[in-house]
């Protein structure tokens, strides 16, 4: 996740504050991480620093001095550039369900009883998700971010059932054989 | 809830259900138990026997064995009468073509239980109204099934399914035939409605985004319910 990208993309509407970037950024993406403030101003010096952003001035609201931030032209270029490129769709299956299931199999263990449990918590995860996308007043972003969560769940558990009776096959074969 | 002394007892209940169609056993001893208000998804694959053992459990199909309880009574020990009443006035029931009356309007398939029932016309109507408007779809009241979306022949089938205030609604993929937007709003309205008037929903899917839905769900394979596998 490119979250200097994001920070620009937030800067594209308007000067902003390091503090107001990070709360904004957990609004958007409810369901997301949420971001450190030291990854925030950390990102925001090297965006200035490669001139894609610059100070535009500060100020302190009789609290501490905040610094002001704002988007470049070479930052405007640069933002449109990385939404339009594709993100490289799986490039490596690294994952760890498939990994359990491979080593578990290679060593002789129980599968088919890790895969019942961790379906049950896949489906957990995703009752989870449904309360909190079909809550009264939930707003956009959750909705899209929770359908973002329950599709891959569902992929994930798509394929653990396919697996379970693959391995079902699998033993069957063995012991006929 | 429903209480016999101070045991619990279910809703409903199916113990040890058996049920075959010539030689192939769609149910092999099949246990399942559904609270009163309790939202129960069904999953597995296809074949699996989910929908026969909705067939038993909602009194359409006797089973060859095993017994099925609501409220503590067992169906099959029920006069016929009273067995077609429950059906009629305790049971509600979607399939994934929602079965809607094709001649009839929206508002005329929903009002036709409260006709049946004993209401007038113009008081069925009314309440038809209200349902068709609890599931979004009451500008679509004067139209026939056929001149409906999917998404919304559904919700007119679950305003039908719920307006005798049902105990159990049985749902039998309600959404099967729908993209995913209008499968949302169908699963939206459907557990808002039983969570407001305290209707427990069987619902059989086959879609794990469907079954997120439910308070809780029971796997079957080979016509039995499988352990779901223990959360830690």
């Amino acid at each position: 996740m490119s979250i200097r990208h994001i920070l620009l993309g937030l800067l594209a509407g308007g000067p902003s504050h390091g503090y107001d970037l990070k709360r904004r950024h957990d609004e958007r993406f409810p369901e997301a991480r949420p971001l450190a403030y030291g990854q925030v101003y950390t990102t925001l010096q090297r965006l200035v620093r490669d001139g894609l952003a610059e100070v535009e001035g500060t100020d302190s609201d009789g609290g501490p001095e905040r610094t002001r931030y704002r988007s470049t032209e070479a930052g405007a270029r640069e933002l449109a550039e990385w939404a339009g490129q594709i993100a490289p769709p799986a490039p490596f299956v690294t994952n760890e369900i498939f990994a359990k299931v491979v080593v578990s199999i290679l060593s002789g263990g129980d599968p088919d009883t890790y895969l019942r449990a961790q379906r049950a918590a896949h489906m957990a995860r995703m009752r989870e998700l449904t309360a909190v996308k079909t809550a009264k007043g939930a707003d956009l972003a959750t909705v899209l971010s929770a359908d973002y969560a329950l599709n891959h769940l569902d992929a994930d558990l798509r394929w653990m059932t396919t697996t379970a009776a693959r391995l079902t096959t699998l033993t069957a074969e063995v012991d006929s054989a | 809830m429903n209480t016999k002394g101070d045991i619990t007892v279910p809703l409903l209940e199916g113990r040890g259900l058996v049920k075959a169609y010539g030689p192939t056993e769609a149910l092999r001893g099949a246990s399942v138990r559904l609270d009163a208000g309790e939202i129960l998804a069904v999953t597995g694959t296809s074949g699996s026997g989910k929908s026969t053992l909705l067939h038993c459990l909602a009194g359409i199909a006797g089973p060859d064995e095993g017994s099925v309880s609501y409220g503590g009574e067992r169906l099959d020990r029920l006069p016929e009468k009273r067995l077609s009443e429950l059906r009629r006035t305790e049971f509600g029931v979607v399939f994934q073509f929602g079965q809607l009356i094709p001649e009839l309007t929206a508002v005329d398939n929903v009002a036709l239980p409260l006709l049946l029932a004993g209401l007038t016309r113009a008081d069925a109507h009314t309440r038809a109204g209200e349902w068709l408007e609890r599931f979004g779809v009451r500008g679509q009241a004067g139209l026939r099934p056929g001149e409906m979306s999917g998404g919304q022949a559904q919700r007119t089938a679950l305003a039908r399914a719920l307006i005798t205030g049902p105990k159990i609604v049985f749902a039998d993929e309600p959404t099967g035939a729908l993209d995913s937007l209008a499968s949302e709003q169908v699963m939206t309205a459907l557990v808002h409605t039983a969570r407001e008037s305290g209707t427990a929903v069987l619902l059989i899917t086959h879609d794990a985004q469907v079954a997120a839905y439910a308070d809780r769900e029971v796997r079957m394979a080979d016509g039995a319910v499988v352990p779901v596998g223990v959360t830690a």
